[in-house]
């Protein structure tokens, strides 16, 4: 039962990736693509967890840990930049 | 395995999955930035939470022992994700909308505080100017 429901959430999170891609495309503003990208790296992370529980191994989780970090702090630094034109003042 | 077990973690994998679904899917539907952000900060969120709590399951049934990555993972994402809506909608409001015209009044005597910081604060050359 568990491989149907990690088929259906594989197929559900790479269509939610190219929804993604599509807004990462075509987003009138700067903000959005930073939107889409960040929304980008959080559907990954599902997708490593997805495959963690596939291949029965928690070696993935720590590679998880890591894209969330680089995530938050490249969403916040990129923000900041557009914001203020400076990371750190 | 348990086959309750097998149909808790299935469960809990499908919800997580729908959720980043209509997550995305509100990124792409909804019709300017304040709106679309609320697809991603909310929705992906949850799901996300849903697939780690299977994943935290499947350890525990699988190994027998309580897998404490995942937990800090949920509490990673959990907590940045509103600090994360807040700083892209503060440098969007300040980018690309015009405060007198498209934003509403507010009942006060004050206006919205992220603009009124920022005509009291010097400028950066004042600041350099004082300095030297």
């Amino acid at each position: 039962m568990i491989e149907y429901a990690l088929t259906f959430g594989f197929v559900a999170v790479s269509a939610a990736l190219l929804m993604n891609l599509w807004r990462l495309a075509s987003g009138p503003t700067v903000m959005d693509r930073v939107v889409a990208v960040d929304t980008m790296v959080i559907n990954i992370i599902a997708l490593i967890i997805l495959y963690g529980i596939w291949v029965q191994t928690t070696l993935y989780f720590e590679s998880a840990l890591l894209l969330a970090m680089f995530s938050f702090i490249s969403t916040v630094a990129c923000s900041r930049f557009l914001l203020r034109g400076d990371v750190i003042e | 395995m348990n086959p309750y077990l097998e149909m808790l973690i299935a469960f809990h994998i499908v919800v997580g999955a729908f959720f980043i679904a209509v997550g995305s899917y509100g990124l792409i539907k909804f019709p300017d930035l304040m709106s679309r952000l609320h697809g991603p900060s909310k929705a992906t969120t949850l799901g996300v939470g849903g697939c780690l709590i299977a994943s935290m399951i499947h350890v525990a049934a699988l190994e027998g022992r309580l897998s404490i990555q995942e937990l800090l993972i949920t509490f990673f994402l959990f907590l940045t994700a509103p600090v994360t809506a807040h700083f892209v909608a503060k440098a969007y409001l300040h980018t690309e909308v015009d405060p007198d015209r498209e934003l509403p009044k507010t009942s006060g005597r004050y206006g919205w505080s992220t603009f009124e910081s920022v005509e009291d604060e010097p400028l950066a050359e004042d600041r350099a100017v004082d300095a030297s």
